[in-house]
């Protein structure tokens, strides 16, 4: 068995991904340390390591009418650095970790680690974000919510890799992310936000809101938003004590070395409350 | 598993675990000293190095990963146009204190050089936001950034 492979084209990729059990590594940032040991010795893996930084297929950023494709490949810095990508996709990655780790890791990575307090994962709820996953039998989509299953888990399948993300085109009025931590660079997210709204003729036409970090996966409570939505924004104050008790139901936060579980859910509900009077309400 | 990639402006190829940490082929097998492992987990960044003129912690960076990749460490920084003006910027600064967070700061610095030519300040603290300096000396170091970044204008 080989150490490690090391492929030029998705297609060889995909045939090693077909022919035995790999460990996918894109940026690394996250396998690294959790498979790290002490220093000189090299991390164990459970399988060989399949390097995924060649593939140019996995490194597009294209815009199209009805969406914005990125590749599972491009780096946390290139969603910085280049365009198409949607402004609150930018914002959310600028505080991410630092310059250092955004220069190696990927979005694709940032997703299939499946962290609850992945960052990238609010705005790709909030936004109804599309994986491809694909093997060579073919491929299929699936909405990235199907796609987390839990901490750590996701739908992928063992001959599979995730090539793209699809994230339907829309403008919206109201684009707001807040990442609560303990300090600007470097830190994990006690509580990652992201909160989109559209009014149509002073009624809130949209309105979509993740909160990561809170919970096994990210929570969104479509119910929640759909009580508020065409709404005036006198009439969504009334209703704040309801949208905190619907997503009060969801969030099951932890404590860690980070936060405690009291903290995050406070601090959540008032978030969620906080934006939908200053942001959403100022925004209508 | 034979690695090919560039090393300080050098061809080079080692016949390594892929899955060895970069920090430790370049410590222990090319004798690069520069770079030091402090935290082990990429983020208090004296590891740092340039990986296609990105800075990136070589802590958490496996072999395989530089397969057909130029990689720059300060040996071969050192000898750059922009070290010499960083050097004395730092030096008028003050941006120097106990020196062990210093070679990943040129590091970042000679990185963030080479993409901007004006950066903003926000853009000098950006750029270093993966290096820690515990004497707490930001602001000199940020100073020194900022007068390498005027004086290679001068130029």
């Amino acid at each position: 068995m080989k150490e490690a492979y090391l492929p030029e084209t998705l297609q060889e990729a995909l045939q090693v991904r077909k022919d035995q059990k790999v460990l996918p590594i894109a940026g690394g940032t996250d396998l690294m340390i959790q498979h790290r040991r002490e220093g000189g010795v090299a991390p164990a893996f459970e399988y060989p390591l399949l390097f995924l930084h060649k593939l140019k297929e996995l490194k597009k950023i294209e815009q199209h009418t009805d969406q914005i494709i990125i590749g599972a490949g491009v780096l946390l810095s290139q969603l910085i650095e280049e365009q198409p990508v949607p402004e609150l996709l930018r914002k959310t990655v600028r505080q991410m970790a630092a310059v250092t780790t955004r220069n190696v890791a990927t979005i694709g990575g940032n997703i299939c680690n499946a962290s609850p307090a992945g960052d990238t994962l609010p705005f790709l709820y909030a936004t109804e974000a599309v994986v491809l996953l694909q093997s060579l039998e073919g491929s299929r989509h699936l909405l990235i919510q199907d796609f987390i299953t839990g901490p750590g888990k996701t739908a992928l399948k063992e001959d599979e890799l995730l090539v793209e993300i699809r994230i339907p085109y829309k403008e919206f009025k109201v684009a707001y992310y807040r990442k609560v931590g303990t300090r600007k660079a470097l830190a994990l997210s006690k509580i990652s936000f992201a909160g989109l709204a559209n009014f149509e003729n002073g009624y809130l036409s949209d309105l979509r809101m993740a909160v990561g970090a809170v919970a096994p996966t990210v929570v969104r409570s479509r119910e929640a938003e759909k009580q508020l939505i065409g709404l005036t924004v006198e009439e969504m104050k009334g209703k704040m004590q309801f949208v905190r008790e619907i997503y009060s139901e969801l969030i099951k936060p932890i404590d860690d070395a980070r936060s405690t579980a009291g903290y995050r859910k406070a601090v959540s509900l008032d978030l969620l409350e906080w934006f939908v009077r200053e942001e959403v309400c100022r925004g209508g | 598993m034979k690695i090919e990639f560039t090393l300080n402006g050098k061809p080079v190829d080692v016949d390594l675990s892929p899955n060895l940490r970069l920090i430790d082929v370049l410590r222990e097998h090319f004798g690069l000293r520069s770079l030091k492992e402090g935290c082990g987990e990429g983020e208090c960044g004296v590891c740092t190095i340039l990986m296609d003129d990105r800075a990136v912690t070589s802590c958490i960076i496996p072999l395989g990963m530089v397969q057909g990749r130029k990689i720059e460490t300060l040996e071969s920084i050192r000898e750059t146009h922009n070290f010499k003006i960083i050097r004395k910027a730092f030096e008028k600064t003050g941006a120097v204190q106990c020196g062990f967070c210093t070679p990943g700061m040129v590091v970042a610095t000679e990185a963030l050089m080479r993409k901007r030519n004006k950066p903003t300040r926000k853009e000098i603290i950006e750029a270093i936001s993966g290096n820690l300096c515990r004497c707490t000396g930001y602001h000199m170091i940020i100073e020194g950034i900022e007068e390498a970044v005027q004086k290679r204008e001068g130029i």
